[in-house]
């Protein structure tokens, strides 16, 4: 049903996305509790860069990319020399745009999820003498799981869309950074290309809407069991 | 075992400055609304940091501003029963209870047993939060509190969420765990009607500030106090036994000045038992009457006659080894002629004394 080219497609935009939220997700918590709980110089900054791939055009998010993380940027050259990793032009660097891309919303879902907890429980598991580790395991995680997991479900989601960050950073090579939107765009540049751009589209539906339903339904019963029930 | 607390902070508008000590049974920190209690109760448990002074209990540093000590909420066994229950919601109760216990060196299971069976809850152990009741939800944050062996016990307003009802099964409860020799309790309220149930120490707080300390009776039968507990609250606490319960349902107590009949209460004869006289519910006689169908009529001696700033008095009496305080009119004081020294009557109808005003003592 699928062509071996739109094969590779699916199976690199979910590795990449996959990728994209594992490393990420920690970051955004930390960054969403930083953003919750703390008050420090230069919140509202940390807050604007947080925030600033979602107004940002694409484009230029690619282009600041691979300025920084290509080969002769100050990043990319460090990483390169440090511990060999390298994103131009690879699928580690479609990771990296989709991560940075989606990064917003992941912190968004999980700050709500942060400010919902009432502090006061936190201040009760410490009176019952759990150190500050110990409350964020077992008090603070568990409760803003839902929030988490929403987090995840739409940093991946948006990870699996993402197009002009990925096309502008590590180009649309197939096999190697090309995802599901950039193999629908390749397919629609060239005559005869519809049926399988058309394919990818269903797919990308598909994938999209399970990965909404999926995320509610595992919500919904980490919020149950949250409230109680 | 007491705690010493001497401690200064700015909180917004008003500067909390107080001080006092707390030793064994029940302190009761009593004022209105916004008289500093909750914030000295989070000052105790190590959850704010006061801007001066020094907090001890048992002799070592919880706070000390001049050394620098804040020992963390953590590390200050210092058990808290909040006023909103602030129960886990993703645990059980069971998971809920033995949260601190298990912190504290481990679930003793016996302990836990009797505790619960205690506080009655031991039917809600795998149940959510969620799924309780106002009643059991504040006797599963008390039997929380408890298991964690606290070295102090701070209970913020735990009843004030409840109804009547509800505060009733909760009472015996707490005048269980004051009798028990456990922990100091540190007990915060703004209800007369609880604090002369439970507790042994008054501290009277009013903005911020310590207005009178001392033991429950002295303060609750002070007439100058009067203005401060509200003159439908205030009232005398006194100890008494049961004595008889008659054919037709009153019973009889025994009380250092003579004996009263009550509506009939519930506790065999030998109970000893603590009761509030309200100031209101009190008649004063120059002489005593007959053929009144009030059941009391108590040989007493005036103390203490204060003038309020209305038409009303308040008047401390000397009844055996008691005080008793009653609420009357400046007109009626002045026309029987009250005066320290004087011998008179009060009066007190047994339908007077309300059954939530009985409260047991265990020796």
């Amino acid at each position: 049903m699928l062509g071996p080219e739109e094969l590779a497609a699916l199976t690199l935009s979910l590795k990449v996305s996959l990728w994209a939220v594992l490393v990420a997700l920690p970051l955004a918590i930390l960054t969403a509790w930083a953003l919750a709980r703390r008050s420090f110089w230069g919140k509202p900054v940390l807050s604007a860069l947080v925030h600033l791939p979602l107004v940002l055009p694409p484009v230029v998010t690619g282009y600041l990319l691979l300025l920084t993380f290509g080969r002769n940027g100050p990043a990319g050259a460090f990483l390169e020399n440090a511990f060999g990793l390298v994103f131009a032009f690879r699928w580690t660097g479609a990771a990296l745009a989709a991560g940075i891309m989606g990064f917003p919303l992941m912190v968004r879902a999980i700050r709500l999820a942060f400010e919902a907890v009432d502090p006061k429980l936190e201040q009760a598991a410490a009176t019952l003498g759990a150190g500050r580790a110990r409350v964020f395991f077992t008090v603070t995680l568990p409760l803003i799981a839902p929030g988490v997991l929403a987090g995840a479900v739409l940093g991946f989601a948006k990870a699996l869309g993402e197009f002009g960050a990925t096309i502008t950073f590590v180009a649309n090579i197939p096999g190697e950074t090309q995802t599901l939107p950039s193999a629908i765009y390749a397919f629609l540049q060239v005559p005869g290309g519809e049926p399988a751009a058309l394919r990818l589209v269903a797919l990308a539906l598909i994938v999209a809407v399970g990965a909404v339903l999926m995320s509610d339904w595992l919500g919904r019963r980490v919020a149950d069991r949250i409230a109680g029930k | 075992m007491t705690l010493t607390l001497d401690i200064r902070q700015r909180l917004g508008a008003f500067t909390l400055e107080a001080a006092f000590q707390a030793g064994p049974g029940v302190t009761a920190l009593f004022g209105a609304s916004g008289a500093g209690k909750s914030s000295i109760v989070n000052a105790i448990a190590g959850l704010s940091r006061p801007d001066a002074g020094r907090i001890a209990f048992a002799g070592s540093d919880l706070f000390n501003a001049e050394t620098g000590t804040h020992l963390l909420a953590h590390h200050r066994r210092v058990g808290v029963v909040f006023q909103d229950n602030r129960l886990f919601p993703h645990f059980s109760v069971a998971q809920n209870i033995r949260y601190g216990a298990r912190l504290a060196g481990g679930v003793d299971a016996a302990q836990e047993s009797r505790i619960t069976d205690l506080l009655g809850i031991t039917a809600l152990m795998n149940r959510r939060p969620g799924a309780l009741s106002g009643g059991e939800k504040s006797r599963v944050a008390l039997a929380r509190a408890l298991l964690m062996r606290p070295r102090l016990l701070l209970m913020d307003e735990p009843l004030a969420a409840l109804d009547g009802p509800r505060k009733e099964e909760i009472l015996p409860y707490l005048e269980r765990l004051r009798d028990q020799a456990g922990p100091p309790i540190l007990y915060v309220s703004h209800s007369v009607a609880e604090i002369a149930r439970l507790s042994d120490h008054i501290v009277m707080l009013d903005q911020g500030r310590v207005l009178r300390a001392g033991p429950a009776q002295d303060l609750l039968s002070d007439p100058a106090l009067m203005p401060q507990f509200g003159i439908r609250e205030a009232g005398a606490i006194l100890t008494a036994t049961v004595e008889a319960h008659a054919p037709d349902g009153l019973s009889r107590l025994r009380i250092s000045g003579g004996a009263l009949w009550v509506m009939g209460v519930g506790a065999p004869v030998g109970t000893r038992l603590r009761l509030r006289l309200l100031a209101s519910d009190i008649i004063l006689a120059a002489e005593a009457p007959r053929a009144i169908s009030a059941r009391n009529v108590l040989p007493v001696t005036v103390e203490t006659v204060q003038q309020g700033h209305g038409p009303g008095a308040a008047v401390s009496l000397r009844c055996g080894e008691d005080r008793l305080l009653a609420r009357i009119t400046s007109r009626a004081v002045a026309e029987i002629g009250l005066e320290p020294g004087r011998d008179c009557f009060a009066i007190l109808k047994a339908t007077a004394i309300a059954r939530s005003d009985i409260g047991s003592v265990q020796a």
